[in-house]
């Protein structure tokens, strides 16, 4: 069975009512992506044995209906570790690495009693814009089989707009749920800087890595993110602040809400049809009782490579742990343990991430700090302060979450530069910390885009409400993927 | 510019190694993305704290209490060479002496 016309609600509806039984629904699920993911490979692997085993425990024990999430399917990102499962973040220094625990997310899951049914592919520990610089397989785009997913949550996004699962876990250190999420038209939130806990998310970026949800739809959307938020111990940047209900006051109303667009997220570089997609999207809005102001993030066109300088500089320390000795992949034939981390790690890592920790470990490198890493750091605070001003007196930031829609595959990952400017409306959100979103908002070419919504820290639910409205008010969320992968339908 | 003695050094520092083809390829890559970086010189950046977290960072403290640890054998479940429960790397000091 698939998830295309089905949301987590009417689907708990169904078991609460015995239409169906966890059983009936996790069979269905994996029987589905058995037979359609051969063409679009958003799984690098299902858990199939365990997942029955689950579901059928589930039904032993009866559905209650406050569970709203019991006997659900659930895809995970696979840089998101699950005990006794394999998790390689697609990396091949990984492969054949089987956690030995749960990430926190993947046990408030557990205790939500969701079922995972497998993990989703994605760019190599999460560099990448496309999904292609996965060591295992290249993921297809649902609406058109020879464009990108994006990434880096490109497995997680297609699985979902495939109507293989109808919720996904994906990780964002620049834009790698919500490009995605607007890639494939769905919706994928980026949370607030520390509002879910990363214990068990495999590090990329560190204070800028999040983990957020992908689903068809904006309720579906708030109420796993209810059931992942919060303060954990394992992690001591996550937040105590307050947890609200993410589903509350999804009305429709967003009478007064005052909402910003920058002219730099409208500038050349966005395609003229996003920005005509966009701008109806803002009448959309006003139609519904927000206002919009033009306003200037100046600091706009410094993101990327700021980005690039702090996110790579983070990773190369975080990758330092792959050394080949007591997990992952070792190099054979080896004589000395010098060779054992050089070895491994130049056999194991992919280019791409070999570019980032070189780009890191070059700008920490003595005499290259101050110039690089300290001078991305300040404009980090510049790009910040942007944000912080603006949110002073408007309550979202808007505007397309990328410039274009899905592009070829092997279109541009030969080209790190024009790969990373993709990320450029999308990598603020990450670098002062803020909740954004992508909520689907037309179509181009055939092609889903997304609008991003940006709100004040720990402002999610102000997100979850103007996206609501939206989706109300408009029928993209509806549009399905033919499955023929032939965009023009 | 960047040239390829410093992609080299950097190499090292990551313990990384590449063939003379691929740091010929990686010396012009990087050069690439750090002409995109010099575009922050434009940003008048004087006085300007740096951000390095954007968390509401406090000490977080915890007792320190005794607590079982995780078991030995799950430990040892992901390691690539092992002998006698112990972990098994190639000898560390000097090269004349191993096997």
């Amino acid at each position: 069975m698939n998830y295309l016309n089905e949301s987590l609600t009417s689907l708990h509806d169904k078991l609460v009512n015995h239409e169906l039984t966890s059983k009936d629904l996790i069979q269905g699920t994996l029987a589905n992506i058995h037979a359609q993911d051969g063409d679009i490979k958003a799984f690098l692997r299902t858990d199939d044995e365990r997942a029955l085993e689950k579901a059928a425990q589930v039904d032993k024990d009866g559905i209650n209906p406050q569970d709203v999430l019991s006997g659900l399917p659930v895809a995970i990102k696979d840089n998101i570790v699950t005990k006794g499962l394999i998790t390689t973040a697609a990396s091949k220094i990984l492969d054949n690495f089987k956690p030995i625990y749960d990430a926190t997310v993947v046990q408030k899951l557990n205790d939500a009693k969701m079922i995972t049914i497998g993990k989703t592919n994605l760019d190599e520990f999460a560099m990448g814009s496309s999904t292609e610089t996965s060591a295992y397989q290249m993921t297809s785009n649902p609406w058109d089989h020879t464009k990108v997913p994006g990434g880096s949550s490109g497995g997680s996004a297609a699985a979902v707009a495939a109507g293989f699962v109808p919720a996904a876990l994906g990780t964002d250190t620049g834009g790698s749920i919500r490009q995605p999420a607007a890639f494939n038209g769905i919706v994928g939130m980026k949370p607030t800087y520390g509002r879910v806990s990363r214990w068990g998310a495999i590090a990329f970026a560190s204070s800028l890595d999040q983990i957020g949800t992908l689903t068809r739809g904006v309720y579906d959307n708030a109420l796993l993110l209810n059931a992942i938020s919060g303060l954990d111990t394992k992690d001591s940047t996550s937040s105590g602040n307050p947890v609200p209900d993410f589903t509350a006051n999804l009305n429709g109303d967003i009478k007064g809400m005052k909402i910003a667009m920058p002219k730099e997220y409208l500038q050349e570089g966005v395609q003229p049809e996003v920005k005509a997609a966009i701008l109806k999207a803002a009448d959309t809005l006003r139609s519904l009782g927000a206002t919009i102001d033009e306003v200037s993030l100046p600091h706009t066109q410094y993101a990327v490579p700021t980005y690039y300088i702090i996110a790579s500089s983070e990773a190369s320390s975080n990758l330092q742990r792959y050394d080949g000795i007591r997990y992952g992949y070792r190099a054979k034939d080896v004589k000395t343990l010098e060779d054992v981390y050089v070895k491994s790690r130049s056999e194991g890592f992919g280019d791409e991430v070999k570019r980032r920790i070189m780009l890191g470990t070059f700008s920490l490198s003595a005499g290259y700090y101050d110039a690089y890493f300290k001078k991305a750091a300040q404009v980090r605070t510049l790009i910040k302060q942007d944000f912080d001003d603006i949110l002073k007196d408007h309550d979202l930031i808007m505007g397309p979450t990328t410039p274009t829609p899905a592009f070829g595959i092997g279109e541009k990952v030969s080209d790190p530069v024009t790969m990373y400017m993709n990320d450029i409306l999308t990598i603020s959100a990450n670098l002062a910390g803020n909740p954004s979103a992508s909520i689907p908002a037309g179509f181009v070419d055939g092609l889903p885009i997304g609008m991003q919504l940006i709100g004040k820290p720990f402002a999610e639910n102000t997100i979850y409400r103007a996206g609501f409205a939206f989706e109300q008010a408009t029928d993209f969320h509806k549009q399905t993927p033919n499955m023929e992968g032939d965009a023009a339908k | 510019m960047i040239e390829k003695k410093q992609v080299e050094h950097v190499a090292e520092l990551a313990k990384l190694s590449f063939s003379d083809a691929e740091l010929d390829h990686f010396t012009s890559q990087l050069d690439e993305i750090m002409k995109m970086v010099d575009q922050l010189d434009e940003v008048d950046t004087t006085g300007v704290e740096p951000t390095t977290h954007v968390g509401d960072l406090v000490n977080v403290f915890r007792k320190d209490e005794a607590k079982p640890g995780t078991p030995r054998k799950e430990l040892m479940e992901n390691v690539p060479e092992e002998q006698d429960g112990l972990i098994k790397v190639p000898a560390i000091i000097d090269e004349g002496e191993d096997e």
